[in-house]
């Protein structure tokens, strides 16, 4: 209907290759810009910010950074809140102790020894793959859980082994404010999530998808498969790193040890996994989907009237979610972000089935 | 003759050489007691074919289907949840009867509901259909049998016994328990080799692993062998389950065990069934080794606070092998071929 690009012609190379070819897409995308900029600090209660939106920003940029790797270049990775256990305590002794140091800088230098420590474990990438690969990601989730809940000096000697960060200040701006975090969030996910739009339709993307969709062959025309996956090891535990960052910063405030365990890295997987592989906006849905999952499966038996106990809740919520893992997969194993992707393909032809 | 066997394998051997150091090594250190020693190395063993019937599970299932089974936890929990719950009603034999009924039930129902409208996809897909798997039985069986913490009584004493006193200053101290798990552990083993040899269902379950589709065009029923599969892998959680349970209580930390298995199976190799076993073994004995003897002396040089390296140790030991030796000890190499 209206969404086609019919009179739309390109008569430059610069408006062929824009990131977003179809004007019906870049209008959207500016009036869903002013939308979370504008709109949504007005509307959004204080409760739903802490509680769903915050966590829903961070996340997605959690969940970008392990698509990058697992969608794009193919490399399975159970172990990815480990980059984002080490992007916290980076991020938390760099503040601690350069406290004049501007937050931007502490979240730049977290992700880049996120990213070091993720090249190291990318390393056996390169001589194991597959399912293989997958369960020698697991190290690093349990090496880095062991070394932060016993290395002291990570935690700075405390003694619960859980730490606390300080407020955070960037500019003489203080961020406290629910809707400051919001704003502050919103713009560091804008600017990534460019970064990562632009990376996978560079040479660097092709190179990853060549890797993932055949690395015999891509090696064979002359990608070298060293640079293509260590590089997506590192970006994408840079990404990680920086969420892992602002998960303990924005977030949480103050965190035990085991804030980043297994369940973190699995949910990671989980995202992408309903939300679409080698999908940007499927890091998206797949990251609210996981967020508001839980909260409506507590809700759900108020809302009905029933009276369950919350070890039955729990328990409920581990059956329902499995379930509906299955059931997507089976359903949609490419992910909710190919249902938009055909909706948006029906558009065009429409009236036409063809 | 020499020459050539070293020079293929040096990785292997470099790793075997390295091994045996560490196995040797905590007598650099004066003080260490043989007879400690061997206790050590005693339990790890113990553990080590415990962590093999897990790993068991998993081969067994990758080998015929592809399918990398993380619910291999869950249902080992599950499975140790309904024996532990039945025995209260019934007398043990009885609840490990219907517990393994319950168990075929289960496989057919994941044969029916999880595999077959997955059936040809990646093998990603699969790895999350499982732990989709995992999650729903992990709710489901603390829903149906509960969650509190219960006993698996088997009737066996659980006193350590004092043997080799004579050969070493105190002796060794081993459980009974322990033993007869071992014994357990090594017949279950013989038995799935003799199934896997000799039987025709066997030979049918060896053709599909080799290849699914050259296996169902000579008439083999795919669906059937692989709900024979699972419920093989479902026994074998049961075994592990029943033995894990009536060591450390059963609760919901159980299938965490799992966790402990899958360096297992990387390090032996996804395909082989005696990689499950020599692996357990490797693991099982490093693990306790690092942890008794390499932990005191980490905590001490880097000032940590408490040891917990069995955590991880595992998992090290299976990336710096696999670095070596992609396809682990026993798998078969591959080939990639464009």
């Amino acid at each position: 209907m209206f969404y086609r690009e019919n009179g739309q012609f390109k008569s430059t190379y610069a408006s062929d290759q824009q990131m977003l070819p179809i004007l019906q897409d870049r209008i959207f995308m500016a009036a869903l810009l002013v939308f979370a900029f504008g709109a949504v600090p007005f509307v959004v209660s204080d409760y739903l910010f802490l509680s769903l939106v915050i966590p829903f920003l961070i996340l997605a940029l959690a969940a970008i950074g392990l698509n990058l790797l697992v969608g794009y270049c193919g490399q399975i990775s159970i172990g990815h809140a480990a980059f984002m256990a080490v992007g916290a305590y980076a991020a938390y002794n760099i503040a601690l102790r350069i406290p004049q140091l501007n937050f931007l800088v502490v979240l730049v230098l977290a992700g880049l020894i996120a990213a070091a420590v993720g090249v190291l474990f990318g390393v056996p990438s390169l001589r194991i793959k597959g399912l293989y690969l997958a369960v020698a990601t697991l190290a690093a989730q349990f090496f880095t859980d062991w070394l932060f809940a016993r290395v002291k000096w990570f935690t700075n000697y405390a003694h619960s082994g859980s730490v606390q960060t300080a407020p955070i200040e960037m500019l003489g701006w203080k961020i406290d404010a629910p809707v400051e975090k919001y704003l502050f969030l919103l713009g560091v996910l804008v600017v990534f999530t460019l970064i990562a739009k632009n990376l996978v339709r560079s040479h660097i993307g092709r190179e990853w998808m060549a890797m993932r969709d055949m690395d015999v062959a891509a090696e064979v025309i002359g990608i070298r498969p060293v640079y293509a996956k260590l590089t997506a090891f590192a970006i994408s535990s840079f990404y990680c790193g920086v969420a892992g960052a602002l998960w303990g910063f924005v977030h949480l405030g103050s965190w035990e040890p085991l804030a980043f365990n297994l369940t973190l890295s699995l949910n990671l997987l989980f995202m992408i996994i309903i939300g679409g592989m080698g999908s940007l906006l499927g890091s998206y849905i797949g990251a609210a989907f996981i967020v508001i999952l839980p909260i409506l499966l507590n809700q759900a038996p108020q809302w009905l009237g029933m009276r369950v106990s919350t070890a039955m809740t729990s328990h409920l919520e581990l059956m329902i979610f499995g379930a509906l893992i299955i059931f997507f997969l089976i359903v949609e194993p490419l992910g909710l972000a190919r249902l938009w992707a055909v909706g948006k393909e029906k558009l065009r032809l429409w009236p036409f089935p063809h | 003759m020499l020459k050539n066997v070293i020079g293929k394998n040096w990785p292997v051997l470099t790793l075997g050489v390295a091994l045996l150091g560490g196995l040797l090594a905590p007598f650099a250190d004066k003080s260490t007691m043989p007879g400690f020693y061997v206790e050590v190395l005693l339990g790890g063993l113990m553990a080590g074919v415990l962590y093999s019937l897990v790993a068991l599970g998993f081969a067994l299932i990758f080998k015929a289907s592809g399918v990398f089974n993380f619910a291999q936890g869950a249902m080992v929990l599950f499975a140790a949840l309904a024996v532990a719950r039945l025995a209260e009603r019934m007398p043990l034999w009885a609840a490990i009867l219907l517990a393994m009924a319950i168990m075929v039930v289960l496989a057919w129902l994941i044969e029916r509901l999880v595999l077959r409208p997955l059936v040809n996809q990646e093998p990603v897909a699969l790895l999350m259909a499982t732990l989709g798997v995992a999650y729903f039985l992990d709710g489901f069986g603390q829903t149906v049998w509960g969650s509190d913490i219960y006993s698996i009584e088997l009737g066996i004493a659980k006193e350590p016994v004092m043997i080799l006193a004579g050969l070493f200053q105190g002796g060794i101290l081993v459980n009974k328990e322990d033993f007869v798990a071992a014994i357990v552990a090594a017949a279950l083993v013989l038995g799935l080799a003799v199934f896997f040899q000799k039987t025709p269902t066997g030979r049918a379950l060896r053709a599909v692993a080799d290849d699914h589709q050259a296996a169902q065009s000579i008439g083999i029923p795919l669906n059937r062998i692989w709900v024979i599969v699972w419920s093989v892998a479902g026994f074998v959680a049961l075994v592990a389950g029943v033995i894990w349970g009536s060591k450390l209580g059963v609760q919901f930390s159980l299938s965490q065990v799992a966790l402990k298995a899958l360096p297992v199976v990387i390090l032996g190799g996804f395909t082989s069934v005696t990689g499950a076993i020599v692996g357990g073994l490797i693991i099982g004995v490093g693990e306790k080794m690092a942890e008794v003897f390499l932990g005191p002396v980490l905590v001490q040089a880097f000032d940590l606070a408490g040891g917990g390296i069995e955590n991880w140790f595992a998992y090290m030991l299976a990336l710096l092998f696999l670095l070596v030796r992609p396809e682990g000890l026993f798998g078969e190499k591959h080939i990639d071929r464009v």
